[in-house]
């Protein structure tokens, strides 16, 4: 795939993306919202800006791979995928029906481009690392990059996980924490605290890169500080909005698991067309 | 019969497992191996002394062990993981289920202490629920090994083999029922001794508990088939039919609760396709304790006298 360095080019592809993704998720008349428009950029700044990546595998040798632990933000890694046609785009239209492509979260056998199952939270890292320890194995020089939702970082496997990232020293792992502060019964802080997340994951033996996870420039600048770490895992602690760029979803737990419905499509794209 | 021979002989499975697993390393670099703090006891420490750049202790952190496992499968690794039979299939029963089964990744779980011949360590160590929790999982394959030459082949021919796995192997020594070298073929059991009025199907400690059995049964006037059923899931529902149309009365034996297991396994089979009676042998009594493995086998009726009493109920249940 090429990649791009360019900001402009990279904030126009994560709207059009953003566009994809409600729509999907109207067509499915289910799925999750927030989280997928919150990750969005993250995705955008990896697939078109940084990971060294094929659907052709034709770099097979020394590829760069993808876990997306909150599995829930599915549709915003189909909407990547379809872009850089791991798959048609027209698989779009079938997120979660009977015998599609796509199923409600990633599912490795029936989608090009997804590496592993996931959408039981808490398995991605440990999936990354096993990734990872083969490739230093092997002598691949791939990372293996994966998406965590900071709610997620309530289950126990992560911190299991975050120590054998840190035990076996993979700086061939970059994790990438999708702290929107928000999960499906409420604000993370009032549902069980994560806090303090930097200092945490410190504490495990990370280098943790903080930024604002919808900052183009930041999340590219981010990456190469993660890549560039030796000796250890990195983790961008990328602070972001549930339900960005669509105003009447940004910071509501409540577009956790609902799709947008038609007239709130409507709206939504309005926003986020050109004018 | 068939050449296979009785023996007092006893020998380990997991010491069976853990050299097949050194020899299987030495030709196949593709397989890695990961355990979570007890490979000494599950064996794999062999291994990971003389490949040490294959093996990864994970702690003890059994659900990350699992996934990261899936992760190396999803790279084309053939990891093998061992723990103790409770933990791989309590502890980490989601980590199996959806990294591994879902996507049918080439994972290879082999336990070591299962059932209740654990012993001393008690009711917390005691895997009496692993077969029916792993039995449930698509995709997976489950293998009990009734002796330490049988554990060898298993173990070669998972190896070789794409797809999940599960092993369960034991603590203690379990007498020597087959010759080395002897082959091993996925989904199939095989008959032990022939007879004609009841069929007693088993897997591993049970199968030498159930051919004493069988012996105590012909002095009854009682002619006992005793079929070793080594591979619970796919279950070999050929053989089973077959039993069950020429004795027409069946008894199950597993070191394992009657809920699910083998027992659990033979029961769908035949209720759905040629209905007889079907007896089972089993751990029916929740969960375990401390003591010695026979004396365990005993106290929770999972030994020969249990086998020729269950016998003679299904005998006289025949339809």
């Amino acid at each position: 795939m090429k990649l791009t360095n360019d900001v402009e080019e990279l904030n126009k592809i994560a709207r059009e993306l953003r566009i994809d993704i409600l729509t999907m998720l109207n067509k499915a008349v289910s799925g999750h919202s927030g989280g997928s428009l919150s990750a969005i950029d993250i995705l955008t700044a990896l697939y078109f800006g940084r990971m060294k990546h094929d659907p052709a595998m034709s770099v097979e040798e020394d590829r760069d791979k993808f876990v997306l632990s909150k599995g829930h933000g599915a549709p915003a890694l189909y909407a990547v995928l379809a872009k850089c046609a791991y798959f048609e785009r027209s698989q779009l239209n079938s997120l979660r029906k009977l015998n599609a492509m796509l199923s409600g979260h990633p599912f490795s056998p029936s989608t090009p481009g997804v590496e592993v199952s996931t959408g039981s939270l808490g398995q991605g890292l440990s999936m990354a690392n096993g990734m990872a320890l083969a490739n230093k194995l092997d002598g691949k020089k791939g990372h293996v990059f994966c998406m965590m939702g900071d709610g997620e970082n309530q289950e126990g496997q992560v911190w299991e996980a975050a120590m054998t990232s840190a035990h076996y020293g993979l700086d061939n792992v970059v994790a990438i924490l999708d702290h929107n502060g928000l999960q499906i019964d409420g604000a993370v802080s009032d549902i069980m605290g994560v806090e303090p997340l930097d200092k945490k994951w410190a504490a495990f033996g990370w280098e943790v890169i903080e930024i604002d996870g919808h900052d183009m420039a930041a999340i590219l600048d981010a990456i190469d500080r993660a890549l560039a770490v030796k000796g250890k895992p990195a983790l961008i602690l990328a602070h972001t909005v549930k339900g960005k760029g669509v105003s009447f979803m940004e910071n509501k737990a409540e577009y956790h698991g609902v799709p947008p419905s038609d007239d709130e499509l409507k709206i939504a794209l309005e926003e986020l067309l050109p004018a | 019969m068939n050449g296979v021979t009785r023996s007092v002989e006893k020998k380990s499975l997991r010491d069976a497992y853990g050299a097949t697993l050194l020899e299987l390393g030495d030709s196949n670099k593709n397989i890695v191996v990961l355990d979570a703090d007890l490979s000494s006891s599950t064996r794999t420490s062999k291994f990971a002394k003389k490949h040490a750049d294959r093996f990864f202790n994970m702690g003890v952190a059994e659900q990350d062990m699992i996934s990261t496992a899936a992760g190396f499968a999803a790279a084309g690794k053939i990891p093998f993981v061992s723990t103790f039979a409770i933990f791989a299939t309590g502890r980490a029963w989601d980590q199996v289920r959806q990294s591994v089964c879902l996507s049918g990744m080439n994972v290879k779980i082999v336990a070591s202490h299962g059932g209740i011949t654990v012993g001393e360590d008690g009711p917390t160590h005691q895997a009496l629920e692993d077969i029916t929790l792993m039995r449930v999982l698509p995709n997976l394959t489950v293998i009990v090994p009734a002796d330490a030459h049988e554990t060898s082949a298993v173990i070669k021919k998972v190896a070789e083999t794409d797809g999940p796995f599960y092993v369960r192997t034991s603590r203690d020594k379990f007498p020597v029922l087959f010759d080395e070298g002897q082959p091993f073929e996925i989904g199939k059991g095989t008959v032990m001794r022939d007879g004609s009025d009841v069929t007693i199907i088993a897997c591993g400690v049970m199968v030498s508990k159930a051919l004493t059995a069988a012996e105590i049964l012909l002095a009854d006037g009682i002619s006992a088939v005793v079929i070793n059923m080594p591979t619970i899931k796919p279950i070999d529902e050929d053989l089973i039919l077959k039993m069950a149309e020429t004795t027409g009365a069946i008894v199950t034996a597993e070191e394992h609760s009657v809920i699910g297991g083998l027992g659990g396994a033979v029961a769908e089979v035949v209720s759905e396709k040629r209905p007889c009676p079907v007896v089972k042998v089993g751990m029916k009594s929740g969960f375990g304790k401390s003591g010695k493995p026979e004396e365990l086998l005993n106290a929770y009726n999972m030994n020969s006298a249990a086998i020729v009493e269950a016998s003679l109920r299904a005998v006289s249940m025949k339809l």
